[in-house]
């Protein structure tokens, strides 16, 4: 069932991120890859989209281009009213770094810091004071149960742990959009499921619009709206419950 | 992010040590290696130290103060016939073996000064009397004479005796001289004292010293003298600057320093400029990370060039540190040479900025190269 995607946008709440048409090729002449070919896609504040699709399908790719990480060849991405594809260097860092929240895969926490320091990061990076970045990464850390363990450092703390470490981190600067790459892929699945418990608690309030990128099927009831992807397209949109009774 | 950037590099034990260790090896090396050069370079030039006077005179084919062509005694008197000369003295000099108690042979410096004025005298007597050279077979002898006697197992002292060709030397004194390039102690006499113990030749005129009229240039007398055919003249500074050209020039002394100081810089070079590599390969995925949340290429610079300063800081510190502790030890024992200009160490200082330099440029190259996306891989 593929679906156009303004028919699945979630009532009056304000578009997140909008693309039309978006193209990345990797390569040139016989090796080029067109690992996207026109993708259109619509994301609204306050939901919780997942991007699903088998592997080598482009989501990963598209992930990169609607956070800004990596630019488009063609299209238009449009987040918040920001148009990446025509922003230069500097200014879409800046942009990043004040409105797109990171949760990765393999976490990306840096080892020699402690996780008060990791935490802290979008805020030194936006140039706030150390003691108010602390602070408030503080305030995070023991939101996602790590109040008590500021000072340790990632070796010292478990997969889920960890990724608590970067929810805190994704959210510490209060970004509009949070981007989630494979978030429960290195967790075993009761942690994986505390894990997104906890991101729809935390990220989704606000008006935040969370974007997950994702192959495990057990996290799916946790979307607003799924978003499958094959061969370089959006294939569909829907909703979750709908998604899972006739896919899954 | 600078404070944890420098985190980052000290969190990274085995790399740090690995940086500060080659680091630290190259500096040592070079300022070591470069201060052992400059004091061999120094005790070239001792006896111009040993016997302070304005104007040197010697044969026309002399290249170094440590050679000696003799002269005739005759070339003293027209030294003094030349305008602006206020007095000029006989010098011999030349290395002669001295006979100890125990039969054994030391070869030294003998020195004979100008006996009614003594000029060329050691600059520091330590015991005894300058004056008492005037007595008959009267020496004074240096500390390097001292030492060098001792390891032989005679402890000489002002009254002893010993025999230089059959003749006999008693020591009415014992001053400091700065010791020379080839080690022998200094044994000061009378000129004249000087020729009965040297070997008869037909010219024993070793120098001629020299002092210029007040208000008269030394540069002038200079030119005046080396117009007397067959004679050179320098002042105590050319003569300097000439004898160190000569060693630099005519023996393999620089290029054997100059090739330790040269591995010093390509160590430190390889190893810092590898390790420091490594260590920002294996964090590209961290710093991608950063860029993703919005570092920018600017901040990563900084980071990047902090970590490779302050690693090569710490190691020309201890490097430099650990030559100093050398050369207090060594300077005391007197062996080794080590002189340690400032010039060694604004060298040093140089390389090492140009290895941290390097070290860190290939590493931001890696940094800027790596695209954010990196993350999602």
């Amino acid at each position: 069932m593929s679906v156009a995607p303004s028919e699945f946008s979630n009532g009056n709440r304000e578009i997140a991120v909008a693309t039309r048409g978006v193209v990345k090729t990797f390569g040139r002449g016989d090796n080029a890859v067109r690992a996207l070919k026109g993708v259109d896609f619509e994301a609204r504040c306050g939901e919780m989209i997942m991007i699903v699709g088998p592997s080598g399908c482009g989501k990963t790719t598209f992930l990169s281009v609607i956070c800004g990480t990596m630019k488009a060849d063609a299209g238009s991405v449009n987040v918040f009213g920001t148009d990446l594809v025509h922003l230069g260097g500097g200014k879409l860092t800046d942009f990043r770094g004040r409105n797109v929240g990171f949760i990765f895969q393999q976490f990306n926490l840096i080892p020699t810091w402690n996780i008060l320091e990791n935490a802290s990061i979008p805020l030194l990076l936006q140039g706030q004071s150390r003691r108010k970045a602390q602070d408030a990464a503080a305030r995070l850390l023991t939101e996602v149960g790590l109040g008590r363990r500021l000072a340790a450092y990632p070796r010292e703390l478990s997969g889920g742990q960890q990724q608590r470490v970067a929810i805190a981190r994704a959210l510490v600067h209060e970004p509009r959009l949070l981007i989630c790459d494979e978030p429960t892929a290195s967790l075993d699945a009761e942690t994986g499921h505390k894990v997104l418990d906890l991101l729809k608690a935390s990220a989704c309030r606000d008006d935040r619009c969370v974007i997950v990128v994702t192959h495990d099927s057990r996290i799916f009831s946790f979307a607003d709206r799924i978003a499958e992807m094959e061969d370089g397209l959006v294939k569909g949109v829907y909703g979750a419950g709908e998604y899972k009774a006739h896919y899954v | 992010m600078l404070r944890l950037a420098l985190k980052m590099l000290y969190g990274d034990v085995a790399k740090f040590v690995m940086l500060l260790g080659g680091l630290t090896f190259c500096a040592l090396l070079m300022t070591q290696q470069s201060g052992v050069f400059c004091g061999l370079m120094l005790w070239t030039t001792s006896t111009l130290r040993n016997i302070k006077v304005p104007i040197w005179v010697c044969d026309a084919k002399v290249e170094q103060v440590n050679e000696v062509v003799p002269m005739r005694d005759i070339e003293v008197n027209r030294v003094r016939s030349v305008e602006g000369v206020e007095w000029a003295v006989p010098l011999y000099w030349g290395i002669i073996s001295a006979r100890l108690r125990d039969g054994s042979f030391q070869p030294v410096q003998l020195t004979g000064l100008d006996s009614a004025t003594m000029v060329g005298r050691p600059v520091k007597m330590t015991a005894g009397n300058i004056e008492d050279l005037r007595l008959p077979n009267a020496v004074v002898v240096d500390q390097i004479a001292i030492k060098k006697f001792k390891r032989k197992g005679i402890d000489l002292r002002v009254g002893d005796t010993f025999e230089i060709n059959d003749k006999e030397a008693r020591v009415v004194g014992i001053c400091y001289a700065e010791q020379s390039f080839l080690g022998q102690p200094y044994i000061y006499t009378t000129y004249e004292r000087a020729l009965e113990y040297a070997q008869p030749q037909r010219k024993q005129l070793s120098f001629v010293l020299v002092k210029p009229k007040d208000g008269v240039k030394e540069a002038d007398v200079v030119d005046r003298i080396r117009k007397i055919p067959g004679i050179m003249a320098f002042t105590d500074e050319e003569f300097n600057t000439r004898t160190i050209d000569w060693y630099i020039k005519y023996t393999g002394i620089p290029i054997s320093f100059g090739t330790v100081v040269l591995l010093g810089a390509l160590v430190g070079i390889a190893i810092a400029g590898q390790t420091f590599y490594l260590f920002v390969h294996e964090n590209v995925r961290h710093l991608a990370a950063l860029k993703a949340m919005g570092a920018g290429n600017t901040l990563l610079a900084e980071m990047v060039f902090l970590q490779a300063f302050t690693v090569g800081s710490m190691g020309y510190g201890l490097g430099v540190g650990l030559t100093a502790i050398f050369g207090n030890i060594f300077l005391k024992v007197g062996e080794p040479p080590f002189f340690l200009p400032w010039q060694v160490l604004a060298f040093t200082g140089a390389i090492i900025v140009f290895i941290c330099l390097f070290s860190a440029t290939i590493g931001l190259l890696k940094v800027i190269r790596a695209e954010p996306a990196i993350v999602f891989r």
